[in-house]
């Protein structure tokens, strides 16, 4: 997934479009887009909304209240029944917490009927103790799938000033992206969060897939094209890619040992990322060759 | 001769104004007019009845008009556009003489031809000299082009410019020519600046609105209209102004150098004119000061009159060298066929303006509205009002995919090809459905209050009362 849209779980209108805007992913909010006095309100429109619509076009992440809080377990019993493709804890600062989210999870997809481990978890690292906690968060459970770095929450925790170029969060980050890679599962980055600057969004989405993050996050749904096409790999990479791979046909075929391409040596690491490439490519149904 | 008349009572007194006449008004001004109201004012005053009022546009500001329909000074209204709060009136049975709307290209071809006969013009103009020469670009009421008023002046038996900003004689340049006015007078003020045009259009920010703008932009980028020359029109208003922000890099990127924009102009067409991405802009209408601005200065924004914008009648017209044009729909039915006259529940909130002009004009016309509005699909059996026929209409955009009219199957297949999300219309319509459900019909009263005369003359619908 490249992109994954905040919908807020009180609006209407915006569950009524949410996969409309082309991100790869939605998340439906009962966290911090609703007020407490509006969290019964938010479940009961998310669960109708989610049976109504069918979002076809699109992954759905439904994103909780934190363990501890009174909404946890009324979200959990609201939310597993529409047996979404990922459920996002949030404030997630340790194991345990994945481990009793998962047992709860366990308990309530039996309920349901649903097969076991059906259910995905994204944790939502968003303060100083989940960041150092990071790799036993991805490795706590199989049913996580992927680390998000909330860089608010973090930030403040941080005793930090929130900045655009984000030097602030570059440690956690990398902590986030090297806990998730040593685990083997996907990485997304925070949302950039001024909805107008444009330039500002795809200089941070670049810097973040650069950087190696699978995704990102976004809470405007006017931000999901940039970050898609930051995400998928460009024409030249494609066009790259394939001729590493064909050098290398070409170099078997020929029996040599060492192949290289436009002067360079050919070594695994750039043949294992010129493969996930094309993987990429033919995921999006990118063909490279239009545009 | 000397053609100044002390008020504007004076001048109407000039005009010989009688029971039963018919008196028209453009709306450049907008919902900033305030020429009509005074001009009904007075001749409510004056004791005046059974006035016809022939108004190229009906606004909110001219609610007033209703109390004059009440004290029958007012008994008729023929007009191309009429705003919600006047519509709402007229859709409750207020006249009994039924609303005869027509489009901006038929207005002037009727008035052209004697189908429709005026009296007396009330031309408003922001910047008039004493012998009338008259144009739109000066003064505290600019409005830019005075396109809508150009049949008016030259046809009615009396013509009246009504300014609040005296030029020394002689003005140049004339929208409105002194061989056309009987009498001019000054007034405090014509209009409200305010309400005229806006200081700058901003595009929408309504992410369902710029997806359906985004798609849109894509229809026409594998259209295969969008070449060297292109021609393109778009309103002003949600999607449609958006169309503009994701097809200015679209022909950036194919390298396309346009011909010209149409219509109602606004500083964001002004801006594609300066950056060279059309040669020319011909405009009826300016939307915004920049767009007002740009037609004093820049000679190659050229002014055009409702004739020669849309006309039927005459030997070509702009809209007959159109490639492409984005418009809206309160409703749009499974043969395509497009209301912009009433509301869902039928209660008149608006008008063909150029929309069945440029429809019929244009080589590529693309209706822009989301799946549904609040509770109600947009997708219906049958329009309430056919403004617009289906047969003139090619592609239908919403936010969840588009429907191209059967009769353009080569359009079809080139969209289809281009991965864009081809439904056939009633498959849009089933997955609004789904979401809304299928609303009852609306029951409406046996009365007609509005009968839409299409540009070619003929009676393509009548609307009826609301019960």
């Amino acid at each position: 997934m490249r992109s994954m849209l905040f919908i807020p779980g009180n609006n209407p209108g915006m569950l009524l479009n949410a996969d409309v805007h082309g991100a790869d992913a939605m998340i439906l909010d009962l966290e911090d887009a609703v007020s407490p006095d509006q969290k019964d309100a938010a479940r009961i429109l998310v669960r109708n909304a989610v049976r109504a619509l069918d979002y076809q076009n699109g992954k759905l992440v439904i994103r909780i209240n934190p363990i501890g809080t009174p909404f946890f377990d009324d979200d959990l019993q609201a939310v597993v029944p529409l047996s979404p493709d990922y459920i996002m804890p949030t404030k997630v600062d340790s194991a345990e917490y994945i481990k009793a989210l998962s047992e709860k999870l366990d308990l309530l997809e039996a309920e349901c009927g649903l097969e076991n481990g059906k259910i995905s978890i994204i944790p939502l690292i968003e303060t100083a103790e989940g960041i150092e906690n990071a790799f036993a968060i991805a490795k706590a459970d199989k049913r996580v799938k992927a680390l998000f770095l909330g860089a608010e929450d973090y930030s403040a925790d941080l005793h930090a000033v929130r900045s655009k170029q984000g030097d602030e969060i570059l440690y956690a980050r990398g902590r986030i992206l090297n806990a998730a890679r040593a685990a083997a599962i996907d990485a997304y980055d925070t949302p950039f969060t001024d909805v107008n600057d444009e330039e500002g969004l795809e200089k941070d989405a670049s810097l973040a897939r650069e950087m190696g993050f699978t995704g990102k996050a976004a809470i405007s749904p006017r931000h999901i094209t940039a970050i898609n096409a930051a995400f998928s790999p460009s024409k030249a990479e494609i066009q790259y890619a394939k001729e590493v791979l064909e050098a290398i046909e070409e170099g078997k075929r020929l029996g040599k040992g060492a192949v290289s391409l436009r002067g360079k040596m050919i070594d695994k690491p750039v043949v294992d990322r010129a493969k996930r490439v094309i993987e990429d490519m033919l995921a999006l149904g990118l063909g490279g060759d239009d545009e | 001769m000397n053609k100044r008349a002390e008020s504007l009572g004076a001048a109407m007194k000039k005009a010989g104004i009688q029971n039963g006449m018919t008196i028209s008004f453009h709306h450049h001004l907008r919902n900033g007019d305030y020429v009509m109201n005074m001009v009904l004012d007075e001749a409510a005053k004056m004791g005046i009845k059974d006035l016809t009022v022939q108004a190229s546009s009906v606004f909110d500001v001219h609610q007033p008009i209703i109390e004059h329909i009440r004290n029958g000074v007012v008994t008729g209204i023929e007009t191309n556009y009429m705003g919600a709060k006047v519509g709402k009136a007229i859709s409750e049975g207020i006249l009994d003489r039924p609303v005869r709307f027509r489009s901006h290209g038929g207005r002037p071809d009727a008035i052209e031809k004697g189908r429709v006969k005026i009296d007396i013009a009330f031309v408003a103009a922001p910047c008039a000299d004493a012998s009338g020469n008259a144009n739109g670009i000066y003064g505290p009421s600019a409005c830019g082009s005075l396109g809508y008023a150009c049949a008016d002046a030259k046809y009615a038996k009396t013509t009246i410019v009504v300014t609040d900003y005296l030029a020394e004689y002689p003005l140049s340049p004339a929208s409105i020519e002194e061989t056309d006015v009987d009498y001019v007078v000054v007034v405090d003020k014509i209009g409200d600046a305010a309400g005229i045009v806006s200081g700058t259009t901003q595009i929408t920010r309504d992410p369902v609105g710029l997806k359906i703008a985004e798609t849109a932009a894509r229809v026409i980028e594998h259209s295969g209209y969008l070449a060297d020359g292109f021609s393109f029109q778009t309103g002003a208003g949600g999607a449609s102004l958006a169309v503009t922000k994701y097809l200015k890099p679209i022909m950036k990127r194919k390298n396309v150098s346009g011909s010209f924009g149409l219509g109602g102009i606004t500083g964001y067409m002004v801006d594609m004119l300066r950056e060279g991405y059309f040669k020319k802009l011909m405009d009826v209408q300016c939307f915004d000061l920049k767009a007002v601005e740009s037609l004093k200065t820049n000679p190659d924004h050229i002014e055009v009159s409702a004739s020669r914008y849309a006309s039927p009648g005459v030997i070509s017209a702009c809209v007959d060298h159109l490639d492409a044009v984005i418009l809206g729909a309160t409703q749009i039915d499974t043969d395509f066929n497009v209301n912009v006259h009433t509301d869902s529940n039928g209660y008149i909130m608006g008008g063909s303006g150029g929309h069945s002009d440029t429809a019929a004009g244009a080589k590529l016309s693309i209706i822009v509205a989301p799946l549904f509005r609040a509770r109600l699909p947009i997708i219906v059996d049958r329009a309430l009002c056919v403004s617009t026929p289906g047969n003139t209409v090619d592609v239908l955009v919403t936010q969840r995919g588009i429907a191209v009219n059967p009769a353009r199957e080569a359009l079809r297949k080139r969209l289809t090809d281009a991965c864009l999300p081809v439904y056939d219309i009633g498959e849009l319509k089933e997955m609004a459905e789904k979401i809304t459900g299928k609303p009852d019909d609306i029951e409406l009263g046996e009365r007609i209050a509005a009968e839409v005369e299409y540009r070619d003359g003929s009676i393509i619908d009548k609307i009826r009362c609301v019960k």
